[in-house]
């Protein structure tokens, strides 16, 4: 895992006294809450409808069990005892306290944490593969490349009031565990002919106008992604729309101008860039990548698994996946249990996590983008003895990308943004298909829910997806099918008039009810969907 | 409080700065000033006979002006780089960075602010136009680019 060095650690210090100084000019009154807002927003920190929400950044969502411990005793000590676990790997607590802010990002520093850029229209945290660095599939480890860009991207000068937010991400392997496609820069790191490069895609995103990012250059080697990308940043600051920030992101600029014409003005910049000498050295890259070089693994391990035990072999089955290095296996911790709330995890089970990280996975976790955690080491041996603690921590359910390991949004419960309740009806999906047995029948089947067309729930990129609107001020929920955020991305469809929270509880289950009856072997719900298309779904909610 | 700010030696420009069209259309004008969306790039012929280039920002969450100072001092413009309008004490850092050398905010700044703020960050990330060296080359000062 990468570590601050005494640079990294002076400019996340002194963006902690530089909050303090802007949060206690706040509080004094000497800046108005209008004044205050751009700061705070730079910083994580929103205004939400009961309390402050500070947003703290973990890059590329890989974490130490000492930072996760530390996340938790926040949660304990400034929040009412939870974290939320975010669709950009981050965490939220949605409890603070204004006058408490400056402390919490002190305690942060303490373990190398930060909440920069975590909001405002700058470039956002860089979000990466869950399984890097453990998944057997992948060209290199994408972290190296993703810390390179979080420093590059930290306080950019340029690139700090953009058009609106901008979020990159960066993969390695040809399964896209990221939604990679759907940001508004995606990297896919590629070998060719021995060397290390990426492809670029551009104008990706969700939102109102949901698009999947296409390929803008097919190559670019590592000691030039940063020029390359200071030249797709300056296109987009200049020429992004500003008049209307429902049209601001990069996607309606390459949708607007053409990807050919985008393309075409970033090469020219790009030509600029690269006379100015701005890519750290390769040098740099090694030091960073050197961080990421495997920890040290035992070799000679037993690749078996005690499957003895049928609950803890269910449990195996759905939620442990395979490691590069014998002996080892990747373990998934479901944030969804039955009735949960998707993300919430409590200060105890923070601790608990990062208590199994240090003795049983080499001291190292992840976030995901479905709003999980992972132990991305542990050995087979040990799988009996993590299922069980997770157990009793009420951690182990085995739902991994079923129906009811939903993304939600925090929605009209605490978002000030949002037109509907995200949380109620993730909730009650939850209940009517918690049956363990009909959940495995149903298979891979996304479900995302946003209460609002911004999106933050990926409602766009669902197998299933449900969109929250305030129809004359009652909540609306629009059902929306066939939309994929992986490697097969693909924007869903809207089957037709909304529902009360009930009603789309029932018309997904209908959803269900068709896939069951027409699925020919093997075919997943999405790949139904793509077979059948809309009309027989239509006809079973509607008919 | 302070009205108007440089960090140049010598003389600042005095000269009523002029539209970029106007400025382009032959005017012996030495001062221009580009408003926002206007392509910083038209400048370029022209950059020899400029002494003041002001840039506006018309609300301090518009952007633009960063790449406009930041392509004219890559194109070599050493005269005074002005930034008027809706400037903000905690943006001087970012526009000292792009390359502004001159600050006149439509509402007074705080000096003694404007001194925190300029202190507050020994190191930078990124290699810019300002000659700060980046934190990547501190951290390999024996290679090309450090």
């Amino acid at each position: 895992m990468y570590r601050y060095d005494s640079y990294d650690q002076s400019i996340v210090d002194a963006r902690v006294e530089e909050f303090r100084d802007q949060t206690q000019r706040r509080l004094a009154g000497q800046l108005t809450e209008d004044q205050f807002k751009p700061l705070r927003l730079m910083n994580g920190l929103y205004l939400q409808l009961h309390a402050y929400m500070l947003r703290v950044a973990i890059p590329y969502g890989t974490l130490s069990a000492r930072q996760m411990r530390k996340l938790g005793e926040i949660a304990a000590k400034y929040d009412r005892g939870y974290g939320h676990f975010t669709t950009r790997q981050n965490l939220q607590y949605n409890w603070i306290k204004l006058a408490d802010a400056p402390d919490i990002l002190a305690e942060l520093a303490t373990v190398e944490m930060h909440a920069i850029q975590t909001s405002g229209n700058c470039i956002r945290n860089i979000s990466s593969d869950q399984y890097a660095g453990v998944s057997a599939d992948e060209v290199a480890d994408p972290r190296p490349w993703a810390e390179l860009l979080r420093q590059w991207s930290t306080f950019h000068p340029e690139f700090t009031y953009l058009p609106r937010k901008f979020k990159i991400a960066v993969i390695a392997s040809e399964e896209d565990r990221s939604a990679m496609r759907l940001h508004d820069i995606g990297l896919k790191l590629v070998s060719r002919d021995g060397q290390v490069g990426a492809e670029v895609y551009a104008g990706g995103g969700m939102g109102r106008t949901p698009m999947v990012a296409p390929l803008i250059r097919d190559f670019v080697p590592e000691e030039e992604i940063v020029s390359y990308l200071e030249a797709c940043l300056r296109v987009y600051n200049r020429y992004g729309r500003r008049d209307n920030k429902y049209k601001a992101r990069i996607k309606i600029l390459v949708h607007e101008l053409g990807v050919e014409e985008y393309k075409r003005q970033v090469e020219e910049e790009f030509a600029h860039m690269r006379t100015l000498g701005l890519n750290p050295p390769t040098e740099e890259l090694d030091r960073i990548r050197a961080y990421f070089a495997g920890p040290a693994y035992e070799t000679g391990l037993d690749d078996s698994v005690d499957r003895s035990d049928p609950a803890f072999a269910l449990w195996v089955d759905r939620q442990v996946a395979a490691h590069k290095q014998p002996g080892y296996a990747i373990v998934n911790i479901s944030l969804k249990p039955r009735g949960g709330i998707p993300g919430d995890a409590s200060a105890e089970q923070i601790a608990l996590v990062a208590d199994l990280a240090e003795q049983y996975s080499l001291d190292e976790l992840r976030v995901t983008h479905a709003q999980n955690l992972v132990l991305p080491h542990v050995k087979k041996a040990d799988l009996h003895a993590v299922w069980q603690k997770l157990d009793e921590a009420g951690l182990a359910e085995a739902n991994l990308d079923l129906i009811t390991d939903i993304i939600a949004c925090p929605g009209l419960d605490y978002c000030s943004l949002a037109n509907a309740r995200s949380i109620p009806l993730a909730q009650k999906l939850s209940e009517r298909f918690a049956a363990a047995d009909r959940q495995k029948e149903l298979g891979e089947l996304k479900v995302k829910i946003s209460g609002c067309i911004n999106a933050c729930g990926h409602h766009h990129a669902g197998h299933i997806g449900v969109l929250g609107v305030d129809r004359k001020g009652v909540e609306n929920f629009q059902l929306s099918l066939g939309g994929s955020g992986a490697e097969d991305a693909s924007v869903g469809q809207i089957t037709g008039p909304g529902f009360s929270e009930d009603g789309v509880v029932d018309a997904i289950e209908k959803v269900t009810n068709i896939y069951l009856a027409q699925r020919e072997e093997g075919e997943r719900f999405l790949d139904t969907y793509r077979r059948l298309g809309m009309k027989p779904f239509k006809e079973a909610i509607y008919g | 409080m302070v009205e108007f700010l440089s960090f140049r030696e010598g003389e600042v420009g005095q000269e009523p700065a002029v539209t970029v069209e106007s400025f382009t259309g032959q005017s012996n004008s030495t001062a221009v000033r580009i408003e926002a969306g206007e392509d910083a790039r038209e400048l370029l012929p022209h950059l020899d006979r400029l002494s003041l280039v002001e840039v506006n920002f018309p609300a301090f969450g518009d952007g633009r002006g960063y790449s406009a100072a930041r392509i004219l001092r890559e194109a070599g413009y050493i005269g005074e780089l002005r930034a008027v309008g809706d400037v903000l004490v905690d943006q001087i850092v970012a526009m000292r960075r792009c390359g502004f050398d001159s600050f006149r905010p439509d509402k007074a700044l705080d000096d003694a602010a404007v001194e925190r703020a300029l202190r507050r960050y020994d190191d930078v990330y990124q290699k810019t136009i300002d000659g700060r060296r980046p934190v990547w080359a501190k951290r390999h000062p024996e290679t090309a680019n450090g």
